[in-house]
């Protein structure tokens, strides 16, 4: 027997394709045109969120029977808000430079539709390990979109890659390149997730609304 | 149960409410330890950048015991104080500078008599004033450093100046900021804006407080060669911000540099040790 079963298995890879939370549900938008100018915070953030995601997801799930109907949101709110104290103390701890750069979009995961929207519409119904699945899944999702939106927009607009002077030691500065400077700046990120869109879209024609 | 009720949400309400308060405080109050190191250190390596000595998180406080050799506080006036420069928090004092100019501001539209009510406030703020000052030895020579702080476009700015033991040609200049705009004001935390800083002066040559001068279009179309820096395209508030923290910051000093000045100009032999100079109250208004 495998570890997963094929419909766990799709809770892990629909979020990374065909239910992406970025490309396909339009949720945490902001946070991806903040935190993409460069890969290393990019990276703390999606590590940041998939944690918190994944953690209350189970929390939320494990609770699901006991919360009070009528103030599930609060309580959710109330678990979400913690974890990213959580967080937020952590990276303060242990990766100051990192939280500096990161400084409000980590106390900003709160707002983070993405993490609300998994705790009402899935671990709320479901047992811990789904839950468990969805959250690693939908956090996953999102991480790789912000890597994917970073690594451009670091390219393009510093000619580095996660710090490494890529531009510079393949010698396109003395042949006159010049960096970007739009791409630094936030409405870039939305081209470049609107680019993203349009190219899963040609592969995966399901998602093309009639 | 009856999950629905009204006592079973309260009490739900209240135990979930405790047991986050238990856990939050719990890893608040362990990791406090570190996280206070960390800006410590940070500000070790700030200190250090502005003397062109380059140190990791690692090596920044055995570098900092090393070369740092003086900390000391003064206040408006130019007199040495008790206490560390180093435990000075800027932000209140930021505050009373900011008070301070807007009293200053005032004091064209009032009558005689609230004139010499708001200059006797002027007076108890340039008293109350806790200013650090670091000094630094290194193999090429010794230098101050200040502390700056002021306002960017979004959020605080703030920064160390370096001088060279003349009280007025800048040796090292670094800024850091909170939140300005990437790739706009927030260049002014990269060498390329900072370099260019090294070697202007913050007197004129008569003896007039300058601090420096950030200019749109290039400070070599003024002909500001002592005092001019190039402005950020694209970030001209933050680049006035600049210069105005600058200015206000350092101006506060201005009283001990000229001090120490006429002191070493008078004993021309004798190297500065300011941690013994009697401080000489300059009266002068700059």
């Amino acid at each position: 027997m495998s570890l997963l079963s094929p419909k766990e298995v799709k809770l892990l890879t629909n979020p990374l394709n065909i239910d992406n939370p970025i490309t396909t549900q339009v949720l945490g938008i902001c946070s991806a045109l903040a935190v993409t100018v460069k890969l290393k915070p990019a990276f703390v953030l999606a590590i940041s969120v998939i944690a918190v995601l994944t953690i209350a997801n189970v929390v939320v799930s494990l609770l699901r029977n006991a919360i009070p109907n009528r103030i599930r949101i609060i309580v959710q709110l109330v678990v979400i808000a913690s974890l990213v104290i959580l967080v937020d103390q952590v990276l303060k701890a242990y990766v100051y430079d990192i939280s500096k750069q990161l400084s409000v979009f980590v106390g900003l995961i709160i707002t983070n539709c993405i993490i609300m929207g998994r705790l009402e519409a899935f671990a709320l119904g479901n047992k811990p390990w789904p839950s468990f699945l969805d959250g690693l899944g939908n956090g996953a999702g999102y991480g790789v979109i912000l890597l994917i939106v970073a690594f451009f927009r670091e390219l393009f607009g510093s000619g580095t890659v996660w710090d490494y002077p890529v531009f510079e030691n393949i010698g396109l500065y003395s042949i006159g390149y010049v960096n970007n400077g739009l791409m630094i700046l936030p409405p870039m990120a939305l081209i470049v997730v609107g680019i993203i869109i349009w190219i899963q879209r040609h592969y995966s024609r399901e998602l093309i609304e009639k | 149960m009856n999950t629905q009720s009204n006592s079973y949400t309260f009490i739900f309400a209240a135990v979930m409410v405790l047991i986050v308060a238990a856990i939050l405080s719990f890893t608040a109050f362990n990791l406090q330890p570190l996280q206070e190191q960390n800006v410590k250190v940070e500000k070790y390596q700030n200190i250090l950048a502005s003397v062109k000595i380059e140190s990791t998180p690692a090596n920044a406080e055995e570098l900092f015991n090393q070369y740092i050799t003086g900390d000391m506080v003064l206040d408006a006036n130019g007199n040495v104080l008790e206490g560390k420069g180093f435990d000075v928090k800027l932000k209140p004092e930021v505050d009373l500078m900011y008070e301070a100019k807007r009293l200053v501001s005032e004091l064209g539209k009032v009558s005689a008599d609230q004139k010499a009510s708001i200059e006797d406030q002027l007076a108890t703020i340039k008293t109350e004033r806790r200013l650090p000052l670091f000094t630094c030895s290194k193999e090429d020579g010794d230098f101050i450093i200040i502390p700056v702080q002021g306002k960017g476009l979004w959020g605080p700015i703030w920064g160390f100046v370096s001088l060279e033991m003349d009280y007025n040609t800048i040796y090292g200049a670094i800024f850091a900021h909170k939140g300005e705009t990437p790739g706009l004001g927030a260049e002014i935390d990269q060498t390329w804006f900072q370099e260019p800083f090294q070697g202007k002066k913050i007197f004129k040559a008569d003896g007039t407080f300058v601090g420096v001068n950030v200019y749109k279009g290039g400070f070599e179309a003024v002909g500001d060669f002592d005092h001019g820096i190039d402005g950020i395209s694209g970030g001209t508030i933050t680049s006035v911000g600049l210069e105005a923290m600058i200015k206000d910051c350092l101006v506060d000093y201005a009283p001990y540099f000229k001090a120490q000045m006429a002191k070493e100009s008078a004993e021309p032999e004798e190297v500065s040790e300011p941690e013994v100079s009697e401080a000489v109250t300059n009266s002068q208004e700059i």
